[in-house]
């Protein structure tokens, strides 16, 4: 293990264009102390995984508020292992029902974030569960 | 005293009576971080009665545009509603008309609002989410079927691909047997605020507007009783915006696109009366009214002093209005129902036009029929339970009021002079300013929150640990399949090569820079697609990319 600082990648999935949220997210990462990587908007399950692989990060945030989660979180877990990549952690946020929540955690997203999230909540779970990867 | 005095009569009060009876710990200000006094008293107030406000009707509007406002007619209740496949959202919209609904809104799924067919690799997990899949003629004669469009007013929210949806609406409405100029209704296509707040985008900011430039023009010629645009805030507060940004931007892209169509020659008297408004309604009810009359006085002020407007219709700024989404809360859901409420009585007391109410399960899921029902009702009950409508901008003349909307009018100047300054709102834009400054905004809020200088119920304080789920509307993943199906099926059969000659038509109109909407309403005649039409732009024209500013 290193201790170099821990790069997160924070994606925005989906054709909508809330990108508020990720904003958000990333600007308080940042201020956490977290290396931040901002895809912006209308990123393919493809894009994020190339730039996960691209910018070597530990972690990636999926924002998405289109509905179409239970199509794109397991498309970017698929397309991450695909490319040797497995083990970035992947955690997300969004306008995301607790039932389907419950079934990205199953299927390996590592937590689901939903409105009324601090910002504060989230970093502290990045600095407890996100470590740089080997 | 006059012209010695160095403390008014309000500053005595505050630094003696005031003072000594003391005040809570709490920052007094509003949502948008507008720090208030404890008292309004005359001396804040500045007023001029003919000049600042004037009657209901009289310019500068502050009062309202109309003379007899809601004791001539009620606002028009316009529930936004789509999703899943057209005959389903036509479903929904015969059910809100039997409720006692006036007016109808169509929400379409990201594909169609990007511009991608329902078979398009991008919409996939998208087709009839977020709102109705429309592909094709086919789906928009779906969608209206019964409904006679020469009979009611329809507001269609859609941006970058609205120059096609449009033109299905009115070959919808020649195939019922109405003529375009009996059509009257709303299309939003305001780019500019897409580039500043919604994102939803495929060309870049020139040939984006003007495209809606195009669709100013057809419509003064065409479809006389369409608006071709609805210059909205709303989706900059909902970027995070302050109640002062939402205004100000909102009103530098009204003049953008004024300056535009003036430029193509067109007459300001012909194409101003049909540009309408659509903003915001947040939690903070004197703000969110005082922001409804600032833009009056503004608009009617930049339209007839700037732009040398004669007739009434183009100096008042008529407007829609929807209660705010980012207020909604997941936690504790059914308190919505209280907040969009309050939201809903600032925007009838700020004379808006039309409404829309949230229902209290927006922020989960689109609305089951039972929440878009009692969203309805609030404003029947404001309408007529509450008898807020017996008088004419009953708050006119409150000294906190008054106060405020002068305040809101300086500030939103100031910014809009600083948008020129930079050369306009489409510099401005790619600058990233008026992105940078919600972004700033939406950033200090949210630490207000984390920091409880701000209270959102439920959220930060009074929490309750267990919460009763609502039944929320689950979209059935089986739509996306047979709408695919549809639409390939569709593909199969039509005539080919008059979609292929009308697609070449289009684009020969991109680049000659004659107006795209004639042929586009023959392309789309032909059964050519959104998504089709929509590669023409990206062909002709490029794609914009998101600059991903943090």
């Amino acid at each position: 293990m290193t201790d170099r600082r821990v790069r997160i990648l924070v994606a925005k999935v989906g054709l909508d264009g809330h990108d508020r949220g990720a904003k958000i997210i990333a600007r308080a990462l940042r201020d956490a102390g977290f290396e931040v990587i901002y895809t912006g908007l209308h990123q393919t399950p493809e894009m994020v995984a190339a730039a996960a692989v691209q910018e070597d990060v530990d972690g990636v945030g999926l924002s998405i508020l289109s509905g179409a989660h239970m199509t794109l979180f397991p498309e970017v877990l698929r397309l991450l292992k695909e490319n040797n990549a497995g083990d970035v952690v992947v955690f997300g946020g969004g306008i995301i029902p607790p039932e389907d929540a419950q079934k990205l955690q199953e299927v390996g997203v590592k937590a689901v974030f939903t409105p009324g999230a601090s910002t504060q909540e989230i970093a502290s779970w990045v600095r407890e569960n996100i470590k740089p990867r080997e | 005293m006059r012209g010695q005095a160095v403390t008014s009569d309000k500053e005595q009060w505050l630094n003696t009576q005031y003072r000594a009876a003391g005040e809570r710990d709490v920052r007094f200000s509003t949502v948008s971080d507008l720090e208030l006094d404890p008292l309004y008293t005359p001396e804040d107030a500045n007023l001029n009665y003919p000049e600042a406000l004037g009657n209901p009707g009289d310019y500068p509007f502050t009062r309202g545009v109309y003379p007899s406002m809601y004791r001539g007619r009620l606002w028009t209740m316009r529930q936004f509603a789509g999703f899943g496949l057209a005959e389903d959202t036509n479903a929904r919209f015969r059910f809100l008309l039997k409720q006692g609904q006036t007016g109808l809104s169509t929400a379409f799924d990201m594909p169609t609002l990007m511009g991608y067919d329902a078979d398009h690799e991008r919409a996939m997990g998208e087709v009839g989410r977020e709102g109705v899949s429309v592909t094709s003629i086919h789906d928009m004669a779906r969608l209206y079927d019964q409904i006679r469009l020469d009979q009611i007013t329809t507001s269609m929210t859609v941006n970058c691909s609205a120059s096609v949806i449009l033109a299905m609406y009115l070959v919808v409405a020649e195939r019922q047997g109405a003529t375009w100029d009996s059509v009257s209704g709303t299309i939003q296509n305001d780019m500019l605020k897409e580039f500043i707040a919604q994102k939803e985008w495929i060309c870049p900011p020139d040939p984006s507007v003007r495209i809606v430039v195009d669709m100013i023009e057809f419509c003064c010629r065409r479809a006389p009783r369409f608006h071709p645009v609805s210059i909205s805030g709303y989706h900059i507060r909902e970027a995070g915006s302050t109640a002062v940004q939402e205004l100000a931007f909102t009103l530098a892209d009204g003049v953008c696109y004024v300056e535009e169509a003036l430029k193509r020659g067109l007459n300001v008297d012909d194409f101003a009366p049909r540009l309408s408004f659509f903003f915001n309604l947040h939690n903070d009810f004197l703000e969110e009214i005082a922001k409804l009359r600032a833009a009056r006085r503004i608009w009617a002020r930049l339209m007839k002093e700037r732009f040398g407007a004669k007739r009434t219709r183009s100096m008042t700024l008529r407007t829609h209005a929807q209660t705010a989404g980012v207020a909604l809360t997941a936690q504790q859901p059914l308190n919505n129902i209280a907040r969009v409420a309050i939201q809903a009585l600032a925007g009838v007391l700020g004379g808006v036009q039309s409404l829309h109410t949230n229902a209290m399960d927006e922020t989960l899921a689109l609305p089951t029929e039972a929440a878009a029902t009692v969203a309805l009702r609030t404003q029947q009950i404001i309408a007529e339970e509450t008898g807020v409508v017996n008088t004419i901008d009953p708050l006119g003349g409150s000294y906190a009021l008054e106060a405020l909307t002068n305040r809101m009018e300086s500030e939103a100047m100031a910014y809009i002079k600083r948008i020129e300054e930079m050369g306009g709102m489409i510099r401005a834009i790619e600058l990233g300013y008026p992105q940078q400054e919600i972004a700033e905004a939406a950033f200090r809020y949210q630490r207000q929150i984390e920091d409880k200088i701000k209270t959102v119920v439920g959220v930060n304080k009074y929490t309750t640990p267990e919460e009763i789920p609502l039944p929320t509307l689950k979209i059935d993943p089986a739509v996306e399949e047979r709408q695919v199906q549809r639409v390939r099926k569709m593909k199969r059969e039509r005539n080919q090569r008059a979609v292929k000659d009308a697609l070449k038509r289009v684009a020969e109109a991109c680049r000659c820079g004659n107006n795209l909407m004639e042929p586009i309403c023959e392309a789309v005649r032909q059964e050519a697609t959104v998504g089709e039409i929509c590669d023409v732009y990206r062909t002709e024209f490029g794609v914009y990319k998101d600059p991903a500013w943090i």
